[in-house]
């Protein structure tokens, strides 16, 4: 058995180190590090309480619009406010903007041009997928940033402007909206659903929407262009079904909030079994017994971040969330069957959780919130506030639960004297990428890791990339 | 990978990533077309490059023994120098090293050093107190020179770090300054005095800000969303702050001030070190930060002799979340 250290890990958010122990030409036992600590959680103590509105989403430049919303829930949760209605719908179109902008920066900038690498010269698809998807040369790029770009001017509408932005509060939004802006608006996300239509599904949006089988996604992807058929050509090629399971259940928190149910429902599933259970906020906790953390209470209502550099059995600067005492998976995936999407649940009881289900939940979902944009910005009623003034609670706990692009955030804070005593983050990829806990449980990328071939390549296994980046991780979440 | 051009190494420390989502933002063609017009030729960039692991340490190994040019070293988030100078709280993975060892070996390598965000720059959010991981910017912690390269730092060509500063900056600030350097066209004049690229530091967020007619009459507003000007409750820093913010548009036309929040002067060391970032801070009802360069007394006088001249108009929108009192006459006389 040979030890190896793989990183710097790119084409990731922020900064990944992942050692692998490998018998027989596979992964047998993974060790995933988050190798960077800012220290938000103990900048944020001892804050005015509406400062986290200014550096919570300073967490994340990728994600920022979903700490800014966490953040104004857990403010709101304190307040007991209700924002305005029009507020919700625009906070709930920026955010969808944002982790749709994520799903195409993963698929595009992040996770294809692993594919246009060398060693695949040989297979019969490599000369398209080199051409489309090489890393800042391929052509997609030349259609995919200026859609991106043009898909995040719904921030300077409704934001102000993207990353880091203070227009999401507790009482909604602070731009309240006129109906040029609305038309704005309706053009920007029409533009949207057009490059999808055109560049990634070759189909019409209510088309790939109906997609409700494995066999129905085989049938439609025969003889089709876009981008989507094309990762569903060479993801049957290489079995990319076959590597990156995980076993652990997958959870959502309920995407897309508002008066009425979310957009995406909240849940946990059993994926072996899969079978649905109730989820229960109050069983969270974050194990740090191989984290470079002092121990303390773990449930995050409860507990400190004080970094312990030395700690023996450390190896990561994120700490281990656990669920009722065991590591889920979160992420497009987990949202799309939690909310019972057949195409993702008819895949999912086939394969599992793996590197291909979790690449077709982000685009299935990126189809999903253009048309909920679309479905938003119409229900502004442009007569009435974006924004209502809150009464200020300066005492008290609250705990805001969003889902980012790459899967459940949590912010809890209390409040003593209008300033914030206590605040505790627990991101996507802190669930995704924890270390093991104190019984020695992996998490869901260690656990996805193992029985990976690496073949002879070692670090340079082209295999673990796919893997790692099928989570889409942010580590700049992560320990934060 | 071109073999000439203008070679650039982007490095990320205690960083978000935000500067770089923003850089992806650029251009009508995108970003890396806008790099290849100005022959600009990313050697590494841990979010767009193929090489990983080995390959990538091999890019830093080359530019260390001097095999490979570096024309800038950029560097997007601060360095974490922290705990007690080991840089352990930001480790460059798969190489045993920090970000601060790294730094302090490549920099003096490159022709130009270039602190994208105001994190690299100053120190930024990592930096607010209690500072636990001993965050800087390099060349600068706070106002105070020094930074984690020294204050007598001057890259190969001459140049201090370049502060292309901002939370996150304009991508059209990035691309501009990178730009320049490409074509030698960005000399120390053409740097404001923390290192900021003038062409965008000799403005203020103010310039051109589309709530200008509420501040020319001090009709402001009381609470978000509301129309007026965001200086007198709202904490708007926007008169005190450098950036060609409301001259340019943010993601096809927004700005802070046109979201309807204040600015936070982002562009700015120290801006982390700032309380209640949407309420003005007040001795005796008169803000605090007042514009640079205006005797406050004549602040106070003019504000009061505005106030009592505001347009009926002006002062009703101001706070209104909505125009309630649109311009009277239609902007032209009709004939009768």
């Amino acid at each position: 058995m040979r030890r190896i250290t793989v990183g710097p890990f790119n084409r990731v958010e922020g900064d990944l180190e992942v050692k692998l122990d490998i018998d027989d030409g596979a992964v047998v036992s993974a060790q995933v590090t988050a190798p960077l600590y800012r220290g938000f959680e103990q900048i944020l103590e001892g804050r005015p309480a509406l400062d986290a509105l200014t550096l919570a989403p300073r967490i994340c430049g990728i994600c920022s619009v979903s700490q800014s919303m966490a953040a104004a829930a857990a403010l709101r949760a304190v307040e007991g406010l209700a924002p305005a209605e029009n507020g919700t719908l625009a906070a709930n179109t920026a955010h969808a903007a944002e982790n749709a902008a994520d799903h195409l920066t993963h698929f595009y900038i992040f996770f294809m041009p692993d594919f246009a690498r060398d060693l695949y010269r040989e297979r019969s698809w490599y000369g398209l997928i080199a051409e489309r998807f090489t890393a800042m040369h391929g052509a997609c790029v030349a259609e995919v940033l200026p859609a991106r770009a043009r898909l995040l001017e719904i921030m300077g509408i409704l934001a102000g402007k993207w990353p880091h932005s203070l227009a999401f509060q507790p009482g909604g939004t602070t731009r309240a909206i006129d109906l040029g802006e609305r038309m704005r608006l309706l053009a920007i996300i029409a533009d949207f659903r057009s490059f999808l239509e055109r560049v990634v599904f070759d189909d019409t949006l209510e088309a790939v929407l109906a997609l409700d089988s494995a066999e129905a996604l085989d049938r439609w992807r025969d003889g089709r262009g876009g981008d989507f058929a094309r990762f569903l050509t060479l993801a049957d090629d290489l079995a990319l079904d076959s590597i990156g399971r995980g076993s652990a259940p997958l959870m959502s928190y309920g995407a897309y909030h508002g008066n009425a149910a979310p957009l995406f429902a909240a849940g946990v599933l059993d994926v072996t079994t899969m079978m649905r259970e109730t989820l229960d906020i109050g069983t969270i906790v974050e194990d740090v017994s191989h984290a470079w953390m002092q121990s303390g209470p773990g449930a995050p209502a409860l507990s400190e971040t004080r970094p312990d550099p030395e700690k023996p059995d450390g190896y990561s600067w994120s700490k281990a969330p656990r669920l009722a005492g065991r590591p889920v998976e979160v992420g497009a995936l987990a949202r799309q069957v939690i909310d019972g999407h057949p195409l993702i649940v008819d895949l999912l009881r086939r394969t599992g959780a793996n590197v291909k289900t979790r690449v077709i939940a982000r685009l299935i979902e990126t189809a999903r919130l253009a048309d909920a944009m679309e479905t938003w910005v119409k229900a502004f009623r442009l007569r009435e506030p974006f924004c209502h003034r809150p009464a200020r609670r300066a005492e008290g706990a609250g705990v805001g639960l969003v889902e980012a692009a790459r899967g459940s955030l949590g912010h809890w804070i209390e409040l003593s004297g209008d300033r914030i005593r206590r605040y505790q983050i627990i991101a996507p990829t802190t669930w995704n990428f924890s270390p093991r806990d104190a019984s020695g449980v992996p998490g869901p990328l260690e656990q996805a890791l193992v029985g990976t071939s690496v073949g002879a390549e070692g670090a340079a296994s082209v295999a673990v990339q796919h893997v790692v980046r099928s989570f889409d991780p942010c580590m700049v979440c992560t320990a934060h | 990978m071109h073999s000439s051009g203008f070679n650039v190494l982007w490095l990320q420390g205690g960083s978000c990533g935000g500067c770089t989502m923003a850089a992806l933002e650029h251009g009508a063609g995108g970003w890396f077309a806008a790099l290849e017009t100005f022959g600009i030729n990313l050697l590494w960039h841990p979010s767009v490059s193929e090489a990983t692991a080995g390959d990538a340490i091999a890019v830093f190994d080359d530019i260390a023994g001097g095999r490979l040019p570096l024309h800038a070293l950029v560097l997007e988030g601060s360095v974490l120098r922290g705990p007690n100078g080991t840089g352990r709280f930001n480790m460059v993975a798969g190489t045993g090293r920090s970000l601060f060892d790294w730094i302090k070996l490549l920099a003096p390598r490159a022709d130009y050093v270039v602190a994208v965000g105001s994190c690299a720059a100053f120190g930024g959010v990592p930096a607010a107190s209690t500072n636990p991981t001993d965050a800087s910017g390099l060349q600068y912690l706070d106002t105070e020179l020094g930074g984690a390269l020294g204050a007598g730092f001057r890259s190969r060509r001459g140049l201090p770090v370049v502060n292309v500063a901002g939370c996150a900056p304009h991508p059209g600030w990035i691309m501009e300054t990178l730009a320049a350097l490409a074509l030698g066209d960005l000399a120390a004049s053409d740097l404001d005095m923390y290192g900021r690229p003038k062409f965008y530091a000799d403005h203020l967020a103010h310039h051109g800000c589309a709530r200008n007619e509420f501040y020319e009459f001090k009709a402001s507003a009381e609470a978000l969303s509301e129309r007026g000007c965001l200086m007198e409750h709202l904490g708007c820093k926007a008169t005190q702050a450098v950036g060609d913010c409301n001259q340019r548009a943010w993601n096809g036309g927004g700005s802070c001030t046109h979201g309807g929040f204040a600015c936070i002067a982002c562009t700015s060391p120290g801006f982390e070190s700032g309380r209640n970032y949407l309420e003005t801070a007040k001795l005796a009802g008169i803000p605090v930060g007042l514009p640079l360069d205006m005797p406050k007394a004549w602040f106070v006088a003019l504000a009061a002799l505005s106030k009592s001249a505001t347009p009926r108009r002006v002062r009703a929108n101001a706070t209104a979340d909505h125009i309630v009192a649109p311009p009277a006459g239609g902007g032209g006389r009709r004939k009768p």
